[in-house]
């Protein structure tokens, strides 16, 4: 008896690593170990020719910390991702609430426009969104017809905004919707009922119960926000730095380029990423408490 | 019970699209009465506890709560509180967090809120549970905090949607009674809407059977049962044997009515009905007896042959077959507990049925 049990725990086992192996392999080579390899080059310097330098130092860390470009980018990236969700939210919520609340028919339909914009390549359509902002763009097209006069609405931060809300957008709608969808519409009479006005009964009932929706879409909308680079480069005509473009600059452009300077950047990112998202969700789940 | 008026409805008429829910319904319900809107599903009684709560707005007519006009008050400015059919009870709040919330909408102040929760849980006997959240109770448990969530801030009436709908057989007849006790220890106004004559019979003081968007008849759960003034609500509350035929005259208090067979029948009519009249004679089971015949016909008695019977415990229900065309529904207590069966009716046995015309109804529809 308890050799067959043994027998079978084993057996157990085996089927359980040889289930794990393939994701356990391929995290290893491709998600833990660059990590670590960028961990150790934000360690290192470099040479005249780029080249690493294996001889521990902080100077990169130091470097981030005291020169206002390294400074300024992180909380410009910071202030951006934090705008980028927080308007991805406001304008997200209201349209996850229509599309839970339109008839059973309509849903799949609508989510499906939410959808559609994934059906094209994400750059094809950042070029499609210079075609609509520049100077001699669509909307100025419009804006001189009615005699306003052309306005200058590509290169700058606010292009940058844009392109950040139209594109992460999808992400914010589609988990806040799978949460709204499973909200009881009746506590909502049932708190009007007890005589709360429709703000009290928004706050105190549908808000909390649909927190794992916004906290989800947040995060979701944040996290590629923070180190995003194509379209601060495309749309904001690269003027000013955000992370991802210096990140991508030093890896790839700068002369010489500097990998432990951009490791030590991305690790930093990591660490403010970290940050943010826990004080977001102890600042969430406290609410239902 | 006074007999101040809680709640009016006016001719109000609640149209969705095209579908009248609520057709032209005028209805009184008095000050502390447990008063019931008891018709089948889409009759329009929960449309008409919505407008009453304020979800819903009446498409024309009025709402009159306390003499005060409702309008277009919205629902958090009403003087009444609901108990859902769900008990959209709030999953994220503990169970004092649920009762608490209208005294917090409210502005009580803290201390008082403490001890009308406290209060609340002891009158649904729920104390102790004052920790928990909704999902970690049972079915009756949650219906009692959705109860005590309402009572707690002493609405002038309470809505009871369907409330009981969800439990099993036993513990609804418990909450049947428990609600009925409960509904006189505070004395507020109860408007209860179900779908379950039994249920409304056993709690009301006073029932609305409606169908199609229409009140037929409001009474008493006796008036009701006894004397319903038409055929749909005969039909509806309990069991009844009907036979269609065609009014031939009077005969003292009794309407006498012919079969197309040319059987006549003598009950009470609702109403003075006219000679050629189209109606139906009605009679409840139990309330017919059966005979052994004994060659000669008693008055508004009809021969006929025992085909089933049937045994349930407390009485034995009796099919009898009085021609080719109809039988006949008999139910006799079961008095005497014996268990020989075969002194009792056979099926295929003569018997003779007696309509007392007391207990027998003439309806017109």
């Amino acid at each position: 008896m308890a050799m067959l049990q043994q027998q079978q725990q084993r057996r157990d086992r085996i089927r359980l690593a040889l289930l794990l192996t393939p994701g356990l392999l391929w995290l290893i080579l491709f998600f833990a170990l660059p990590l670590v390899i960028i961990f150790v080059y934000s360690f290192m310097s470099n040479d005249a020719l780029g080249r690493v330098v294996y001889e521990p130092t902080l100077n990169n860390y130091i470097t981030i910390f005291t020169q206002s470009l390294y400074i300024n980018a992180y909380w410009r990236s910071i202030w951006t991702s934090v705008l980028t969700t927080v308007i991805c939210l406001l304008i997200g919520y209201p349209l996850a609430v229509f599309i839970a609340r339109s008839p059973q028919q309509w849903r799949m339909p609508l989510l499906m426009l939410i959808l559609i914009p994934f059906w094209t390549n994400f750059l094809v359509r950042i070029y499609a969104w210079q075609i609509i902002l520049a100077n001699n763009g669509i909307i100025n097209g419009f804006l001189e017809l009615i005699g306003v006069g052309r306005l200058s609405l590509l290169n700058n931060e606010g292009a940058t905004l844009i392109g950040l809300i139209y594109g992460e957008l999808p992400f914010m709608v589609l988990p806040l919707y799978a949460a709204i969808d499973r909200f009881d519409f009746t506590l909502m009479e049932a708190a009007a009922d007890l005589g709360a006005n429709k703000v009290q009964a928004f706050l105190r009932i549908m808000l909390p119960m649909t927190m794992p929706g916004i906290v989800a879409g947040s995060v979701l909308v944040f996290i590629p926000t923070l180190g995003q680079f194509v379209v601060s480069e495309l749309l904001g005509g690269a003027k000013v730095d955000y992370l991802g473009n210096l990140i991508q600059r030093l890896f790839l452009r700068a002369n010489p380029i500097n990998w432990p300077l951009g490791s030590a950047m991305a690790v930093l990112m990591m660490i403010v990423l970290l940050v943010f998202i826990m004080l977001y969700f102890r600042a969430t789940t406290e609410e239902e408490r | 019970m006074s007999d101040s008026i809680a709640i009016e409805l006016r001719d109000v008429v609640k149209r969705f699209g095209d579908v009248v829910a609520v057709d032209h319904v005028n209805l009184q319900i008095r000050d502390g009465e447990f008063f019931s809107l008891l018709g089948p599903s889409g009759c329009g009684k929960t449309s008409s506890l919505r407008m009453i709560a304020g979800f819903e707005l009446p498409t024309f007519g009025s709402i009159i709560i306390h003499g005060r006009e409702m309008g277009i008050t919205p629902p958090h400015l009403r003087p009444v509180n609901t108990v859902f059919q769900s008990y959209a009870l709030f999953p994220h709040m503990t169970v004092a967090q649920n009762i608490a919330f209208g005294l917090e909408m409210r502005k009580t102040p803290k201390e008082e809120i403490a001890r009308r929760v406290q209060e609340a849980l002891d009158l649904v006997r729920l104390s102790g549970l004052e920790g928990r959240r909704p999902r970690q109770l049972s079915g009756g448990q949650q219906q009692r905090v959705a109860l005590a969530r309402a009572l707690v801030n002493h609405p002038e009436v309470l809505l009871l949607d369907e409330p009981l709908g969800a439990l099993d057989q036993k513990l609804r007849k418990e909450m049947q009674l428990e609600l009925k006790s409960l509904q006189a220890r505070v004395g507020i106004t109860f408007v209860f809407v179900t779908h379950d004559q039994e249920e409304a019979l056993t709690m009301s003081d006073r029932i609305a059977v409606m169908n199609k968007g229409k009140i037929l008849q409001i009474g008493t759960p006796t008036e009701i049962y006894e004397r319903p003034n038409c055929r749909f609500v005969a039909d509806f509350i309990g069991e009844t044997n009907f036979i269609d035929g065609v009014v031939i005259g009077r005969d003292g208090n009794y309407t006498v009515l012919e079969t197309p067979e040319g059987l006549r029948l003598r009950g009470l009519a609702s109403r003075p009905l006219s000679n050629g009249t189209t109606a139906t004679f009605s009679i409840r089971p139990e309330k017919v007896r059966l005979l052994t015949p004994n060659g000669e016909l008693p008055p508004d008695g009809i021969a006929g042959t025992v085909i089933s019977v049937n045994y349930i415990g407390s009485d034995t229900r009796i099919t009898v077959r009085i021609n080719d065309r109809r039988t006949i529904d008999v139910w006799e207590q079961n008095t005497r507990s014996t268990l020989d069966r075969d002194e009792y009716w056979q099926p295929g046995e003569a018997a003779v049925i007696v309509c007392p015309p007391d207990n027998a109804l003439v309806l017109y529809e």
